[in-house]
This record gives structure tokens, sequence and C-alpha cells, in this order.
């Protein structure tokens, strides 16, 4: 009747962010823009480190609104894949171990996306974060915002809705 | 110069425009046409090859301003306030992408726009999108 000992911190996180990395690198479009994901527990953190080629308007210089929107994208998917994954992985139902081996789950598919261009994007890094505002069977709902120097200062904002993937089996 | 060689330009000077490989297909009177070529590195879902939201929603922002510019009452530049995008399918792997935004109202500080992705089936369009832009003045 002993409860079984929890595994060894190292090894809980280590599994985690193997998992995640193994999400992300799933996606050539992410590679592509050269965002990497920072994970705190199961809050993850977007990063967008600043490159010449993301640039839109060259004369102020700001960044492309396509890559404000497609950073937002990707948050939101990844943000939303990870929120059902992270459950799933702490539920038992999806081993850490094959989604790291290459065997990844289908990402949810965006139905509608709105962004908000607050103001322009400077030629900085970027972060933006996700928050899942309903997460159901078939459709999801998820807001994200993006920031650079001041968090409280988002320079865009987005609300999309998505078509989870059917249940695997 | 005409117009449309002004609005090639223009796009050419846009870093991320060129690394995506847009280009204009036409341009004039408020309206504006590009394609954008396939490519692996703008890819979403890796087991079918279907390009990522974020690449469409670039091309379909970029020929939305466009097409602002283009309008002939709008003196200057723009920069987008909100723009929306319906994916109605998947685009098909493999074939570029072409996209045709119109400005169909342009008032003194705000101009209103929609646009289509399409791909090798005009029938169906992959995307549509409705936005706002600024109404940039002369100084």
């Amino acid at each position: 009747m002993s409860r079984r000992r929890p595994e060894p911190v190292q090894v809980v996180k280590q599994r985690r962010d193997a998992a995640l990395q193994a999400l992300v690198q799933g996606v050539p479009y992410v590679q592509f823009l050269g965002i990497t994901f920072d994970r705190r527990g199961d809050e993850l953190t977007a990063v967008l480190p600043f490159h010449e080629r993301l640039i839109g308007n060259p004369m102020l210089p700001a960044i492309h609104g396509g890559v404000t929107a497609a950073l937002l994208e990707v948050t939101a998917v990844i943000g939303l894949a990870w929120s059902v994954l992270w459950d799933e992985i702490e539920a038992g139902q999806v081993d850490a171990e094959q989604l790291i081996a290459g065997r990844l789950p289908r990402l949810p598919k965006t139905i509608d996306f709105t962004v908000d261009y607050l103001r322009s994007g400077l030629p900085r890094d970027a972060y933006a974060r996700a928050q899942v505002n309903r997460s159901g069977r078939r459709y999801a709902s998820v807001h994200v915002e993006a920031w650079q120097d001041n968090r409280a200062r988002a320079f865009a904002q987005a609300t999309g809705h998505f078509l989870m993937p059917s249940p695997r089996g | 110069m005409d117009k449309v060689k002004m609005a090639r330009q223009f796009i050419e000077a846009i870093p991320h425009a060129r690394e995506l490989g847009m280009e204009f297909t036409d341009i004039g009177d408020g309206a504006a046409t590009m394609r954008m070529p396939y490519d692996p590195r703008l890819v979403g879902d890796p087991e079918t090859g279907v390009l990522h939201g974020g690449a469409v929603y670039a091309l379909l922002d970029t020929t939305c301003g466009a097409a602002v510019i283009a309008h002939p009452s709008n003196p200057g530049g723009t920069a987008t306030i909100g723009l929306r995008v319906d994916y109605m399918r998947a685009a098909t792997a493999g074939q570029a992408l072409r996209t045709h935004a119109q400005c169909y109202h342009l008032t003194r500080n705000v101009a209103f726009v929609r646009a289509t992705a399409m791909d090798d089936d005009s029938e169906n369009p992959v995307a549509v999108a409705n936005g706002t832009f600024t109404v940039e003045g002369l100084k």
C-alpha cells in the first residue's frame, strides 16, 4: 500500500522539456521564424529573437505585421497543444518518450484568427504568451498577447478559434 | 514611374516579404494581387506538408497593405490596425498561394480591406481576410 516514490526532479524536468522540444521542432515554420519556448511549469513563453529578415517597414524600422501575426498564431497553437498534452502526459494517457521519439500528436487547426496591432513592433526580441479560454472536445478559444520590453505594454494581441484534432485510436 | 513598378519596388524593399518570396502579379486602383511560391520552410504540419497559417496570414496582410497604398485617394503609407483571417481549408502542399485584396472603402483615417487566398483550385479559397488599416496623410 506504499505510495510510489516521486521521480527525481531532473528526470521529470528533462522529460517535459524534451517533449516540448519535440513538439516545437516538429513544425518547420516555427524553426524558420526562430521561435523558441521557455517553460516554467505548465506555462510557456514564446521568444522571437530579432533578425533583419523579420523587418516589414525598413523606414521605421518595424517588424512585419505578418511576423507578429505568425508569432501570435504559433504561440496560440503550441500553447493549446501543450495544455492538452500536459494533462494527457500527467494522466498517463500519453507517453512522453513516444513524443520524444518523434510520434507527435496532430496539432489543432486554426479556424479563424484576429490580430489587434496596438503599436509597431520594434527591432528587438519579442515575447508572447497564450491563454486558453476554452478548450472543448471539438473547439477551443485562445487569447494571445505579445510584448517586447514591457510586459504591461503589449504591441499586439489576438484571439483565435481552433479545431481540436480528433482523439487518437 | 508607374504604380505597379513603384509597388513592386516597395514590397521588394521589405525584407520579410522578400524572405517569403512574395511577388506582385497586379496592382492598381485600391487592389493588389500577389503570389508566394510553396516553400517547405513555411510548413505547419510536416505530415501533410500544409503551409502554416502564419505564412498565409503574412501574405494576406502584405497584400491588404499594398491594396491600401494603391488606392488613388490614399496619400501615403499604411499600417495594419486589425486583421481577421478565416481559414476555410488547408492549402494544398506543393502549390503556390495567390492572394487578391481590395480596398473597398477609405475614410480620412481608416481604410477597409478584404482579401482572398487561393491555391491552384481558385473556386475554393484557402482563406479570406477582413481588415482595417491606417491612412497616413502627407506631412
